[in-house]
């Protein structure tokens, strides 16, 4: 199954409205992508809540439809 | 979640200091994501349990629930989630994985 890109990047946006969200799509699938999220709201967060942050965003679809997200996450730079 | 799962997750994760939930066996991973952090642990020389999901369902469903966490693999030190793939990659490459082993008492291979 797979999902396209820019629904990935609204979903994470509807979560994180500020979030800059770059998303590539590994192998042309529409089924292995990497995506790089930066959000204010990851400020002082572990990583592991940071992934879980997006994860939420994207409401039970990874590891059902969205098979494989590489995912890089952070706070902005000052 | 089943109660008898989740009791079995935390004997797993309470009986030996670096757990991995992983798809195959540290021999034969089954995934690629797997593979990946196997070979991490195994070039740090970390001596770990493999715990095959594939070989479980109760366990390859529970253990996302355990840890709020979609995806296989999972790894476990003394007790605690410390990532995914992904995460475990990138402070791999930092040297962060090896300090937070070392923390935890983990020898690890300099």
């Amino acid at each position: 199954m797979a999902m396209d890109a820019a629904m990935i990047e609204r979903l994470i946006k509807e979560s994180l409205p500020d979030a800059q969200v770059s998303i590539e799509d590994l192998r042309g699938d529409g089924d292995h992508y990497a995506a790089h999220v930066v959000s204010n709201a990851f400020r002082g967060k572990t990583r592991v809540q940071q992934h879980q942050m997006v994860y939420q965003a994207l409401r039970g679809r990874m590891g059902n439809e969205l098979h494989a997200l590489a995912l890089q996450t952070g706070a902005p730079e000052d | 979640m089943d109660t008898t799962v989740h009791e079995r997750i935390n004997q797993e994760v309470a009986d030996n200091p670096v757990v991995l939930f992983m798809k195959g066996s540290p021999v034969f991973p089954q995934c690629g994501f797997s593979a990946a952090v196997v070979q991490i642990l195994s070039h740090l020389g970390v001596k770990f349990k493999g715990v095959d999901v594939l070989a479980d369902p109760g366990i390859r469903q529970g253990i996302k629930e355990f840890s709020n966490w979609p995806t296989i693999p999972q790894l476990y030190v003394k007790g605690e989630f410390v990532g995914g793939c992904d995460i475990i990659r990138e402070m791999y490459e930092t040297g962060e994985l090896q300090q937070v082993l070392e923390q935890k008492g983990v020898p690890v291979r300099a």
